[in-house]
């Protein structure tokens, strides 16, 4: 009796363990990875500027606040898209955004910028290829929360529009910062 | 006409298959050996189901790149797949380490297979106790 009752019960428990796995990999987009580089430093890096070769950067050159590090190419399709957005969050809220002109010619990387608008308080020239890789870069756009310290705390692959803003970006931001995030005024036209 | 089209037909796939694999010189016979073999172990984290070996994005050729130059610097194979486990994380690697994370993956085969073992031997266990039960109960 008891044993009859067990292997009535076994499928069941085992069914209903295979539902709990399946349903949470329905949530898990397999073309999104992990970063490697959560909780560790922004990689070393020693690039131009996009808009002026003469001015080097370095990580010491970054902001000394929590930005967000956009990696984007004027080849890359999705950027496009996400380029309106990225100008709106840079207008309404005080995070910084550093670009990464990534495996870019400079001056398609100047004409997406003059033509669209420019939402970075920097844009990093990265023509090789070499810090994306650095970066673990594997699909423009990424993006990156780099926080007051200058460690990576956060990474999205893919277009940040209103919806991931508004559900993975922000809360993001604010749990490393640990303040809601401050939305600037804008000024009312009379 | 056949004849033109068959040829434009041969050419355009060559071209294809040369996007894919670009020749890179060494220095010597083992330096290329491990090239292969690095490439052929390394999953290209932008198409999810193919070596860099197999991938023509353009990510696989930046790596396979690197994995040249890397190569031809002497540096070992392990050097190499650090470098890249570093920037890209486990997933690049076709054979990844066990660790806490993926014990389950790795040991829930075996455990599976040891439960069904003892299923299997208790029950013929017990029918083998009952069977020689009812033969000495026939004596």
């Amino acid at each position: 009796m008891n044993k009859k009752l067990v292997l009535a019960i076994a499928p069941i428990i085992t069914f209903i363990i295979l539902v709990f796995f399946f349903w949470f990999a329905l949530d898990k987009d397999p073309t999104k990875l992990n970063s490697n580089l959560i909780d560790k430093p922004v990689p070393e890096f020693k690039l131009p500027a996009l808009e002026n070769p003469e001015i080097v950067y370095t990580s010491d050159s970054l902001p000394d606040e929590l930005f967000l590090l956009n990696v984007w190419g004027s080849w890359c399709g999705p950027c496009h898209i996400e380029h309106p957005y990225l100008m709106k969050f840079a207008q309404q809220y005080e995070v910084p955004i550093v670009g990464v002109n990534y495996k870019d010619k400079t001056l398609d990387g100047l004409e997406f910028i003059e033509s669209k608008g420019n939402p970075y308080s920097m844009i990093i020239a990265d023509q090789e290829g070499q810090f994306g890789i650095d970066l673990g870069v594997y699909g423009a756009p990424e993006t990156f929360i780099v926080d007051a310290v200058g460690n990576i705390r956060f990474r999205y692959v893919g277009v940040i529009d209103d919806r991931v803003w508004e559900t993975k970006i922000q809360p993001a931001v604010e749990a490393i910062q640990g303040k809601p995030l401050t939305q600037l005024v804008q000024e009312q036209t009379p | 006409m056949m004849k033109t089209l068959f040829t434009a037909l041969i050419v355009m796939m060559s071209f294809q298959l040369q996007a894919v694999i670009e020749t890179y010189e060494f220095e010597t016979p083992e330096q290329e050996q491990l090239y292969t073999e690095i490439i052929n172990e390394l999953r290209c984290p932008k198409c999810q189901n193919q070596t860099i070996a197999e991938s023509n994005a353009g990510l696989s050729e930046d790596l396979r790149y690197i994995v040249y130059q890397k190569v031809s610097q002497n540096q070992t194979k392990r050097e190499i797949l650090a470098y890249m486990q570093e920037r890209y994380g486990d997933f690049v690697l076709y054979d990844p380490p066990v660790k806490p994370s993926n014990y389950f993956l790795w040991f829930a085969p075996i455990i599976v297979f040891l439960i069904i073992l003892a299923a299997v031997l208790t029950k013929v266990g017990r029918r083998r106790v009952k069977g020689e039960q009812s033969e000495s109960g026939e004596e």
